[in-house]
């Protein structure tokens, strides 16, 4: 991942440049340095719904235009709300680049945010949370989230409360939108088929004129050490259960959370980076619980983010089994890494691993733009291109030793789905017919 | 590259026919360093009776639950050890893998390949294990608005003679029945060299991958291997039906709407898929997104596909709406239905379409699976390895008269199955 460039324009905005010449296409990227852990109560999922309404555009560019114009070329765009980012995207053949260039900058500034667009996009956003709801997976976790964090915006879902979505009100979604969106809290990225000075040279035409503001204030709070175990349970009509534990863990920015990598890959495989995920069959926690017949399938997340989040990991129970033999099964594994090292095999498996997840992360231009706007937002660019090298330098000494200090019951919350058989169960195939 | 898109075609993709019938076809990327594989066999869901409804897909699956010389931990010990990534699955034509390594593993991924298609033992434990992850997931599937509104869609849409009706990953009644003996004699019969293509994409040398392909495979004969069978005839719907599949607890129901589609070799495909698109794909999702999203608010996601594979798939819409705004969403749809088939797409509209189809290439051609799936893509259907070459000219040659045409000759509002899953009845 040789060969990015870093600038910074007067008015703060920072710009990232990589050339890629493979192919004739060029991905552009603006990230903001928002997302929902800055949300207060009364008004989470703001800044997800804030992104939803850029997509209604702006006076030089209505949101019907907008989709047209981008895609009569052929390009590709959309956007993501993340805990600790919003970020926007166009993917382009190279000589159309220009109207992603125009379009973010203008909609930096002059979205429109109209009473009637903001109530029409509230049935959107409160379908897209009923959409999500039909999932036991999305209560449990976002149970189990509230749980782990009692004062941090890493609490709620970044889809926000559905009261708050009822709730907040035109005015809240655009000074929202005022106090965020500036070039001096911005990361803009371009990876592709140009040249690094004419591009830098267009990118300052157009963004350089756009006034820096006032440095957001932060909504932030620090969650407090955990002491002791929580414990959640879910119950809703469904048929299959479900285990999540999930364990506070350290910011990516920091060594450990490398060594956790490193661990999870042993543990539940390795994490896939946008380019392809792989298999993780013979990882242990897939021996214990899947090879067992007591899960249908384990999976474990560790998220790269700004603050201390959480690591966790998910379990589909079989029918017939119960959520206590599964902890029990994965407690026995969880104190066994704690309690010895991993095979120097395991660990070099995990780094072959990494090597190949990262080399198919980086074969499309939208995954590496993506990824330097990421890294650069929570730490700096080089952390992506340094990710490989830092796990290479992992130890089987370190990964016991980040067991031993996070894997602990004291720093970790259990989450139960508990499905209840209720009427539907009994005509669980049955239809009905209206003709 | 960078002045222009090189486009895969018979001049820079090779393509080896092996004695035994196996089509092997590379294309060389040295953009990236992993390779990429993919290809298909003749052996379907299309070759087994409605009783062994999933026998297909749980043959394919369990392909790499262990072979004659490697178990099931041999298998992925040697795939996961490298970072590599090999899956098979069966759907109803065709059983279908797919693959991907650093690209100095490929002849680790084709030997594992080779191994698992040819040599598979159908242990007896390691399948029922994966038998319970499947009967898992189907059971969690039945809770599922989208997969039930999906089936009872399908279910309606084509009646019980006809291969399509069914599911090809069987059902909570028919998996459980089906024995390992069943798995090695579906296997017996219907893997084999005919019928079978492998592509290869990715910073590797065509010759060195089309001998790693011969070495492992070209030996390969099974003489009894069944012609495809002929998919009965079918009527599409006469008139409108719907259908509702109640699912307690939910927040949220699904809607599929819609009828029989083209096959992707049917003269009309091409037109019916730039309908679709102004229907219900282009921009955020088309005319039908414009109304249910964008105008109304009643959807996160509404919008149309059309399947166009070997046989007449369906042309279906999709929208996931609050059980109280079911009826304004399906009446939204079909008047959106009733416009395409009574008005002739607009100059504009037609013009977008065209220029978002052909624009689009670079877009789906810039990694190795793009690449890889537009080959197989060309291959599976025929369609001549100068499709994308032409593809551009065929495009731009539709007139409006054309579009309306294929609309009339698939679309009727009045004669569709439409099926809900959700909340209530």
């Amino acid at each position: 991942m040789a060969g990015v460039t870093r600038h910074q324009l007067s008015n703060g905005l920072t710009v990232l440049l990589k050339e890629q010449h493979n192919a004739p296409l060029i991905s552009w990227w603006v990230m903001y340095r928002i997302g929902s852990r800055n949300e207060r109560t009364g008004q989470t999922g703001i800044s997800h719904w804030v992104e939803h309404m850029m997509f209604k555009g702006t006076e030089q560019f209505p949101g019907s235009v907008l989709d047209k114009l981008i895609s009569r070329e052929g390009g590709s765009w959309n956007a993501m709300t993340s805990m600790d980012y919003t970020v926007y995207y166009e993917t382009m053949p190279a000589d159309q680049i220009d109207l992603g260039l125009r379009l973010e900058a203008d909609r930096m500034v002059n979205a429109r945010f109209t009473e009637a667009e903001v109530e029409s996009e509230r049935t959107v956003i409160i379908s897209e949370r009923q959409g999500a709801e039909n999932s036991p997976l999305f209560w449990l976790s976002e149970e189990v989230r509230a749980a782990a964090f009692r004062v941090h915006g890493y609490h709620h879902e970044i889809i926000g409360d559905m009261a708050d979505l009822e709730t907040m009100t035109r005015d809240d979604l655009y000074n929202h939108y005022r106090r965020h969106y500036m070039p001096n809290n911005a990361i803009a990225v371009a990876v592709g088929d140009f040249q690094t000075e004419a591009m830098l040279k267009r990118i300052e035409e157009l963004y350089g004129s756009i006034p820096a503001g006032d440095a957001p204030k932060l909504f932030a709070r620090p969650e407090p050490e955990q002491a002791g175990e929580r414990r959640v349970i879910v119950e809703r009509p469904h048929s299959t259960a479900f285990l999540e534990i999930a364990y506070h863990v350290p910011a990516s920015s920091h060594d450990d959370w490398f060594k956790l990598a490193i661990l999870n890959s042993v543990l539940t495989g390795p994490s896939g980076m946008g380019g392809g995920s792989i298999d993780n069959k013979t990882s242990r926690l897939y021996k214990a619980l899947v090879e067992t017949e007591l899960t249908a399938d384990v999976d474990g997340g560790l998220m790269a983010s700004i603050d201390p989040y959480l690591y966790d990991l998910v379990a589909t129970i079989r029918p017939g089994r119960t959520h206590e033999e599964v902890e029990a099964a994965l407690d026995e594994q969880i104190n066994l890494v704690r309690n010895e090292n991993i095979s120097q095999q395991e660990l070099d498996k995990a780094k072959k691993q990494a090597r190949a997840l990262f080399a198919y992360s980086t074969e499309r231009v939208s995954s590496q733009a993506y990824w330097l706007a990421f890294a650069e937002n929570f730490d700096r660019y080089t952390w992506f291109e340094n990710y490989v090298s830092r796990l290479e330098a992992v130890t089987v000494e370190d990964v016991r030793e980040v067991a031993q200090r996070y894997l602990r019951p004291q720093n970790r919350t259990v989450g139960w789905f508990v499905p209840l058989a209720g009427d539907g169960d009994e005509d669980m195939d049955d239809m009905e017919d209206e003709e | 590259m960078s002045n222009g898109i090189s486009l895969p075609g018979p001049h820079n993709i090779t393509r080896v026919e092996l004695e035994n019938g196996i089509v092997v076809l590379v294309y060389e990327n040295d953009a990236a360093q992993s390779v990429v594989i993919g290809g298909s066999l003749a052996a379907g869901s299309l070759y087994e009776t409605p009783a062994q409804s999933g026998l297909a897909a749980l043959t394919a699956s369990a392909l790499m639950r262990g072979t004659h010389s490697r178990d099931f931990n041999a298998i992925h010990t040697a795939l996961e050890d490298i970072g590599a990534d090999l899956d098979v699955g069966a759907g109803v034509h065709q059983t279908s893998f797919s693959g991907k390594a650093l690209a100095e593993d490929l002849p680790t991924l084709i030997e594992l390949l080779a191994d698992v298609l040819r040599h598979p033992a159908f242990p007896q434990a390691p399948v029922e294990r994966l038998r319970g992850e499947i009967l898992t997931g189907l059971q969690y599937r039945q809770q599922d608005t989208r997969y039930r509104a999906n089936r009872a869609f399908q279910e309606a849409l084509y009646p019980d003679s006809h291969p399509y009706h069914y599911s090809s990953r069987g059902t909570l009644d028919t998996l459980p029945r089906l024995t390992t003996a069943d798995l090695a004699q579906f296997h017996t019969r219907h893997y084999g060299p005919r019928g079978m293509v492998i592509t290869i994409v990715g910073a590797v040398q065509a010759a060195d991958a089309v001998s790693i392909v011969r070495q492992h495979l070209s030996d390969w004969r099974n003489p009894d291997q069944p012609p495809v069978p002929a998919l009965p005839a079918l009527r599409p719907p006469q008139e409108t039906r719907r259908v509702s599949v109640p699912i307690p607890g939910k927040t949220q129901s699904d809607i599929v709407m819609g009828t029989i589609g083209p096959a992707r070799k049917a003269e009309d495909y091409r037109a019916a898929a730039l309908v679709n698109s102004v229907l219900g794909q282009f921009g955020m999702m088309g005319r039908i997104g414009d109304e249910v999203r964008e105008k109304q608010g009643l959807a996160y996601y509404a919008y149309s596909g059309i399947e166009g594979g070997h046989g007449p798939g369906p042309w279906s819409v999709n929208a996931g709406v609050n059980p109280a705004n079911v009826d304004k969403a399906v009446n939204s749809i079909l008047h959106e239905i009733e416009r395409i088939i009574t008005e002739p797409v607009s100059a504009e509209d037609l013009s977008d379409n065209q220029s978002y189809f052909t624009g689009h290439l670079p877009l789906q051609l810039e990694s190795n699976e793009g690449l890889a799936a537009s080959i197989m893509h060309m291959e599976t259907y025929q369609l001549g390895l100068d499709n994308l070459l032409l593809f551009r000219s065929r495009i731009m040659a539709l007139r409006q008269e054309d579009l309306l045409a294929a609309a009339r000759n698939y679309l009727n509002p009045q004669a569709l199955i439409i099926a809900v899953a959700g909340p209530e009845a």
